[in-house]
């Protein structure tokens, strides 16, 4: 399977990646390589293999519905590039 | 032409967890912003999400009372999309396996018929948190303390047909989370919302039509709007030659209209992928049976028990059993006055007349059941008679005291000694000469005159009964 540049340009927006002009053949080619494993891992038959949706063979674990974390909202917030009124700032978003 | 609408309804209901679904930070709501934001919920490195036991027993139980399938391995998975008000970059949601499958649930229509809408499924996923654009100097300010809180996305099946129905619909769940004690309901704060996806074909089409989906209302009057509007628009563009678009569309209350938000080509493409921070969930039939028997009387076994036990209208049992609250009010009142049908009436009439006139909820009524049981006794012993319990009740809403301190109070204790209620007659007739004229010429109706002149002497505190006897034997004499 091979992707286009169109492919690769929507998959590096999806992603919010930024990619250089002429990087673009190349990660096509790369992940177009990729799709070719998926391609043929898919065509061995799994009809009697169930679903796997982790690699561990375990149950989720679950925890008490209670409230254990404090306020640390000043020491979070040292690492934040803009703060004020105790919100996060960041470019405005407007849908 | 004949179009026929239809509806499906995701539902956001906010589970009343008291900490969050994958981390110990707590669910209150309006906490200064970003206090109950841990690392989890913003999403720092290293962090690792732990499930809520309470989140999935309340979509367990949600399930069960809907006659809806439980999924033994559910799986939760990332929802990809980059928005600031969701730091991880993805949601933690439910995709191929929700732990809630397909179910059903019946609902009463206005004609008084009833319909069954299937319930496709219900997953456990995170809320995000919350944008503010207002007076940031041009940036957005974000407050991550919802972000994290479990949500059960209710998803139906597209079997409602109008805008009167996905209300019923919404309702009836509106209510059952409440029931089951699972979500508070309160839709101001946002623990309740919905999303539509609505179509048009012509009656009597097999595939449907085109659909808009309509982002996020909040409340039950907007829901009919919005939907409404959204018929009437989509037949318009389809009669005047167009076809509707597949898009997403908010509804503007204020204008009363939808507009659109995003069409199918810039949809958000989500690349869902299990997560692989979290194993499968899996539940086993011990388990299962374990929530069912927490499982509460559900509103229509309730409505028609309150029909056979109480012996009330089955409109009044519906209205009284439409809110757990509302229902236990009812049946706390019944067992205070001792009197099912009277306590039904004044529950009914003027306790919801003066919530509804004051803008308030059951929760904060001045006036509790066993107040309003004590109005309905002085009303059955004869102490008053119903039309002075509403004077009681009205300075009962104000804060004024029991019935018996009231009726005391204000000397409201209705008169039933003859010889009283003998002597007001006596001035009324005294008073009224013509009229006992016209009375012993024929005109029986006069009677009603005097009943109502010698009730208004007596400032409405004579027996009506005792006065209405008293008075025919007195124009006979």
């Amino acid at each position: 399977m091979s992707l286009e540049r169109s492919d690769v340009d929507k998959i590096a927006q999806l992603a919010r990646l930024e990619i250089a002009e002429n990087d673009v053949p190349e990660v096509a080619r790369n992940l177009s390589n990729i799709l070719d494993l998926v391609a043929q891992m898919d065509s061995v038959n799994t009809d009697d293999v169930e679903p796997m949706a982790h690699p561990l063979e375990m149950a989720q674990r679950l925890r008490d519905d209670v409230v254990t974390e404090k306020d640390r909202r000043d020491q979070f917030q040292t690492v934040a590039p803009q703060v004020e009124n105790g919100l996060y700032l960041v470019p405005k978003v407007i849908e | 032409m004949q179009w026929e609408v239809v509806i499906g309804l995701e539902i956001h209901a906010q589970l009343a967890t008291k900490s969050k679904i994958f981390s110990g930070a707590s669910t209150a709501y309006g906490a200064a912003p970003n206090t109950q934001a841990c690392a989890v919920d913003l999403g720092l490195p290293g962090v690792l999400p732990v499930l809520n036991k309470e989140a999935v027993r309340m979509a367990v139980k949600f399930g069960l009372a809907n006659d809806c399938e439980i999924t033994r391995r559910s799986v939760f998975a990332r929802k990809n999309y980059f928005y600031p008000d969701l730091p991880k970059g993805y949601q933690i949601s439910q995709f191929e396996l929700p732990i809630v499958a397909k179910g059903h649930l019946e609902i009463e229509l206005e004609d008084g018929s009833s319909k069954t809408v299937g319930i496709t499924r219900a997953h456990l996923e995170e809320d995000a948190g919350k944008s503010l654009h207002e007076d940031f100097h041009g940036m957005t300010g974000i407050d991550l303390n919802r972000a994290g809180t479990p949500l059960l996305e209710i998803v139906s099946e597209p079997d409602m047909r109008s805008a009167k129905e996905a209300v019923a619909y919404m309702k009836k769940i509106h209510s059952l989370v409440q029931y089951l004690e699972i979500c508070d309901g309160n839709m101001q704060e946002g623990s309740f919302r919905c999303d539509a996806n609505v179509s048009v074909r012509l009656k009597g089409d097999e595939e449907f039509g085109t659909r808009t989906e309509l982002k996020n209302i909040n409340s039950f009057r907007f829901v009919e709007r919005a939907i409404n509007f959204e018929v009437e628009r989509q037949i318009d563009v389809i009669e005047g030659g167009g076809a509707v678009v597949q898009e997403t569309r908010l509804y503007d209350p204020d204008k009363g209209e939808t507009r659109a938000m995003r069409s199918k080509e810039e949809a958000f493409d989500y690349r869902y992928f299990p997560d692989p921070d979290l194993l499968p969930v899996e539940i086993d039939d011990d388990y299962i049976e374990s929530v069912r028997i927490t499982l509460p009387e559900l509103p229509n076994a309730k409505q028609q028990r309150f029909v056979t036990e109480y012996g009330i209208k089955p409109e009044d049992a519906a209205t009284l059993t439409s809110s757990r609250v509302l229902a236990d009010y009812y049946e706390a009142t019944v067992k205070a006055s001792e009197d099912a049908k009277l306590a039904a009436n004044w529950v009914i009439g003027e306790l919801l007349g003066a919530l509804n006139k004051d803008g308030r909820e059951l929760s904060d009524s001045p006036i509790l059941p066993e107040m309003l049981g004590g109005i309905i006794i002085r009303i059955k012993d004869n102490t008053i008679s119903g039309k002075i319990a509403k004077q009681v009740f009205t300075a009962m809403w104000e804060g004024e005291g029991d019935a018996d301190s009231i009726i005391e109070a204000k000397g409201l204790k209705q008169v039933t000694d003859s010889g009283a209620i003998e002597k007001i007659i006596d001035e009324v007739l005294a008073n009224n000469p013509k009229q006992i004229a016209d009375y012993k010429a024929g005109k029986e109706k006069m009677l009603g005159f005097f009943v109502g002149q010698v009730m208004k002497a007596s400032q409405g505190k004579a027996n009506p009964g005792q006065v209405n006897q008293l008075l025919k034997q007195k124009l006979q004499e």
